[in-house]
């Protein structure tokens, strides 16, 4: 543990993500296979569980503090995390030399194990024990460990690339070691060791790791936003002629990587597995796409999207994540919202890794397979047929009437790749919708922005703002894409102009008006304002604006009438 | 706020017995100031009292041309219908608490204060009273700082590491008091120490009172250059990301703040390196203080102000509330003072 807690105070005390992977390099390399594992767990954030509850937590702390707990609970909101706050709040530990020193895995086995099994007052019973036992340090990972919440700023990128260079494997490989089922144990920790091409038992379920597309406002340099129009002169500029391109359809919906293997299961269900981007397995949501891909031969990865679709076009996105939500998963349901896999990789044929292998080739191979399947939840993704970049613009403008969300560009020769690499794919989106929104409310953050406003609530005025009667209703609340610099100045902005404190969110004086962009909108019985926006986030502060030249609530009802029926597009 | 006798305006605190404003945060006629921060002292006023360090620190930093009578502290003057005196607040060179006495009562403005020792300036010195007037800047008990030693045993491990991989090292601290208090702290036969205009500035006092400070050259790209890879180099936070940084790549750096006791800020600084150093009273330096004063009243400013007059209250059954006052760090524009987190983000405050 205290080797452990020293990495992480490593990690901390520095922001140069080369100097944090030397550190996670120089641990695994040392580290015990037991506790290397649990570390590899941890990093790669393979989910912990919450064993105590943070009310239970905070009580406890509150009691070995001698503080009441409205303190502790002031103290957090100052910290930002529970965490650190208990550790920062506990009397120094009185820890003697006799103390036993415990491993990391000591801690899984005899500490955190234990509390998951025991009620309320055994916790209590064994925190008390951990703390008596842990440095200032230590306790603060501990805390984390039993919070379920292990974020401390280290990319799984980073841990990737540290397992790398500690086993002297290549990073992509190590990635796809990394894919899937990770279970803490000592063995899983050796195999990550083995040379290249010595894949030791290799799990039938592991998928690879997916091939990310950059955005392309990212093609006129840093600090292009989502909203900035791309001139197809630049891409023309940059990505070369448009006949080495493929185009195809983004799709509003799950990326996921479907695999059939044998050795997963007999039964139709389980003889295939759907993984998403994030590395949860979601199969369960849809057996219906496991039973179509059960005819696929064994040895079969497939890239694609799970898109609700419906009479040979897709659904909003809303649709599919009420598949998503567990309770709802009732066969109902399954007719309620079909589904389709829309594939346009494949990464594996007949057992062989296609990867190297120029994407032009890989489709072919996935024409092939789809031909023969027969299925009509597994369909290909279309090629968008074009001859220059002016055909695909305008494609792409019909974006919205498709219910898609703009194209993705894919180099024809390119190999199917590790990550975000830029270069070979990227994602053409739509520019989101927009309105100009009046801020109204202001929420201070969570963790390293505890201590500023960084989250926002915005309205829209109910009719023209020249009536008197008009009135604000707050529409969407949003907390990214301003600029360090930008929070700071909307944080002095807030402190000055507040005019109520509810707890932590302040009412603000309805003076800044800002630039929302969103991917969607609609009804929603949930909001007062009985429309939801999807995506929300701040596309610029329009301080060329007077509140009073907001949109009006109207204006959002027209957009979400578009949404429903944009034109052109008959049901 | 009867109980004190001073109370909040709109210029600043207001002793009516004295007819003076204690720090006054807009020009009046005749001002105490505690210390010669950007909060605390205002130019233009008709005339000064405060200690004979801060005095100086007021005619360089600002310029003031104005009569400043300057009082030692531990003596009395009568001012008015009351007895003013000034006492050692440990916060920076100069600062100072004033007490006042009027119509048989004694209230005790601390303005900013620690009771942790520091090398560069007189340590805080209890004083008994009736009304005590505190600043909360760090009133929760997430803040303890850790002792001077280890902070800078930790500081100078850093510094030499750095040495040995061949860069500098930044340290942000604001150029009155926790520059100098930096200075005094590290270990100066590691390497050269070079130091920001700003910070440079502000060494004229020290020398002035006689402080023991290490030798520093101004860092200038001559400078850079001759100790490149070897040179500790101090400066205000409001340098962090600007050009004037690129002269001493590759470097790591570092913030010396009592904020730094919390991860959360360390990081959105963005600073390789948090030194927890504080010129302001921790938690229980603050519970120490209102103890041993004896006050029968407390109010409370600058920072916490609910939380910790809450505590007093609750939980100590003393008669305490929050005063509002200028120092709380909303609606400054110049400051170089630790604020409330918001607030010590680099704003426009730093070098002048």
């Amino acid at each position: 543990m205290k080797r452990f807690s020293r990495l992480v105070t490593e990690l901390d005390s520095t922001t140069k993500s080369s100097a944090k992977q030397a550190a996670l390099a120089s641990y695994f390399r040392e580290a015990d296979p037991a506790d290397g594992a649990w570390a590899v767990a941890i990093f790669t954030g393979r989910r912990l569980k919450r064993v105590v509850p943070y009310k239970e937590l905070r009580a406890l702390a509150s009691e070995a503090s001698g503080l009441p707990e409205w303190l502790v609970r002031e103290c957090h909101s100052a910290v930002g995390d529970l965490s650190e706050t208990i550790s920062l709040i506990l009397p120094r530990p009185q820890k003697g030399d006799d103390a036993p020193e415990r491993t990391l895995t000591d801690i899984f086995e005899q500490r955190i194990r234990p509390m998951q099994r025991t009620d309320t007052s055994g916790k209590a019973r064994i925190l008390r024990e951990s703390w008596s036992e842990l440095d200032a340090d230590e306790r603060y990972v501990f805390h984390k460990l039993i919070s379920g919440n292990f974020r401390i700023g280290v990319q799984k990128r980073s841990v990737v690339r540290a397992l790398a260079e500690a086993f002297e494997v290549d990073p992509g490989v190590m990635a796809h070691r990394l894919s899937g089922r990770f279970e803490p144990t000592p063995e899983a920790f050796d195999a990550l060791k083995a040379p290249e091409g010595e894949d030791p038992g290799s799990d039938a379920a592991r998928p690879y790791p997916f091939y990310l597309a950059s955005p392309i406002e990212t093609l006129l340099g840093t600090g292009a936003s989502s909203t900035d129009t791309v001139p197809v002169e630049t891409i023309e500029a940059q990505l070369g002629p448009a006949w080495g391109w493929i185009a195809e359809w983004k799709w509003d919906g799950i990326r996921a990587q479907l695999i059939r293997r044998d050795g997963l299961g007999s039964d139709s269900i389980h003889r295939a597995m759907l993984w998403s981007r994030g590395e949860e397995e979601i199969a369960e949501s849809f057996p219906e796409i496991l039973s179509a891909a059960s005819e696929l031969p064994h040895g079969t990865v497939l890239d694609g999207e799970i898109v609700a679709f419906e009479h040979g076009s897709p659904l909003p996105f809303q649709a599919l994540q009420r598949r998503l939500q567990r309770k709802q998963r009732e066969a109902l349901l399954f007719q309620d919202v079909p589904v389709v896999f829309m594939a346009y990789d494949v990464l594996e044929h007949e057992g062989e890794d296609l990867r190297e292998r120029p994407l032009s080739e890989r489709l072919e191979v996935l024409n092939r397979l789809l031909d023969r399947a027969q299925s009509d939840l597994l369909r290909r993704s279309e090629p968008v047929e074009h001859s220059t970049w002016e055909e695909l613009e305008r494609a792409r403008s019909e974006s919205r009437e498709r219910n898609v969300e703009g194209l993705m560009l894919k180099l024809a020769d390119s190999p199917y790749r590790v990550g975000r690499v830029r270069g070979d794919w990227w994602k053409w989106k739509v520019e989101p919708y927009t309105l100009d929104a009046v801020m109204v409310g202001a929420q201070l953050g969570h963790g390293r922005r505890a201590s500023l406003f960084t989250d926002y609530t915005f309205a829209l005025w109910d009719r023209d703002p020249q009536d008197e009667a008009a009135a604000l209703v707050p529409i969407a609340k949003a907390y990214s894409g301003l600029t360090n610099q930008e929070i700071k100045s909307v944080d002095k902005f807030v402190r000055d102009h507040t005019v109520a404190r509810h707890g932590p969110t302040r009412t603000v004086e309805p003076e800044m008006v800002f630039e929302l962009a969103f991917e969607g909108i609609q009804e929603s019985s949930r909001h007062k304002s009985g429309l939801a926006l999807r995506f929300p986030r701040m596309a610029r502060i329009r301080s060329d604006k007077t509140p009073e030249q907001a949109d009006t609530m109207a204006t959002a009802r027209a957009l979400l009438e578009y949404h429903r029926s944009p034109p052109g597009l008959s049901r | 706020m009867a109980k004190l006798l001073v109370e909040p305006t709109e210029k600043g605190l207001w002793c009516e017995s004295a007819c003076v404003h204690v720090d006054p945060w807009r020009p009046v006629e005749a001002a105490v100031v505690t210390h010669g921060h950007a909060d605390h002292a205002t130019p233009g006023c008709g005339r000064y009292i405060a200690s004979p360090e801060t005095a100086s620190i007021l005619r360089i930093r600002y310029g003031i041309k104005a009569p400043i009578d300057e009082l030692a502290p531990g003596e009395f003057r009568d001012v008015g219908s009351a007895r003013v005196s000034l006492h050692p607040a440990g916060h920076i060179l100069g600062s100072t608490q004033v007490r006042i006495e009027a119509s048989g009562s004694v209230t005790v403005v601390t303005g900013d204060y620690k009771t942790d020792p520091d090398p560069t300036c007189t340590p805080f010195e209890c004083v008994e009273c009736d009304a005590l007037l505190t600043e909360s800047t760090f009133g929760l008990p997430a803040f303890k700082w850790p002792s001077d030693a280890d902070v800078f045993d930790a500081v100078n491990r850093w510094w030499r590491g750095n040495v040995e991989q061949g860069m500098n090292s930044v340290v942000f601290a604001y150029s009155l008091g926790k520059a100098q208090r930096v200075l005094a702290g590290v270990d100066a036969s590691i390497g050269p120490i070079l130091v920001h205009g700003a910070v440079d500035n502000m060494l004229a006092p020290y020398h002035e009172a006689g402080i023991g400070l290490p030798e520093t050259r101004k860092a200038l790209v001559e400078a850079a250059k001759e100790s490149a890879g070897r040179a500790l180099i101090i400066a205000p936070p409001s340098a962090a990301g600007t050009p004037w940084m690129r002269k001493f790549t590759p470097c790591s750096t570092a913030f010396a703040s009592g904020w730094m006791a919390v991860r959360g800020t360390r990081r959105w600084r963005a600073v390789d390196r948090g030194f927890v150093i504080s010129d302001h009273a921790d938690w229980d330096g603050l519970l120490d203080t209102v103890q041993r004063s004896g006050a029968k009243f407390v109010g409370v400013t600058h920072g916490y102000t609910r939380q910790f007059s809450r505590y007093l209250r609750d939980e100590l059954g003393i008669d305490a509330e929050p005063v509002a006052t200028r120092y709380s760090g909303e609606g400054e524009s110049e400051s170089e003072d630790e604020q409330v987190p918001s607030k010590q983000v680099p704003a426009s405050g730093g070098a002048s």
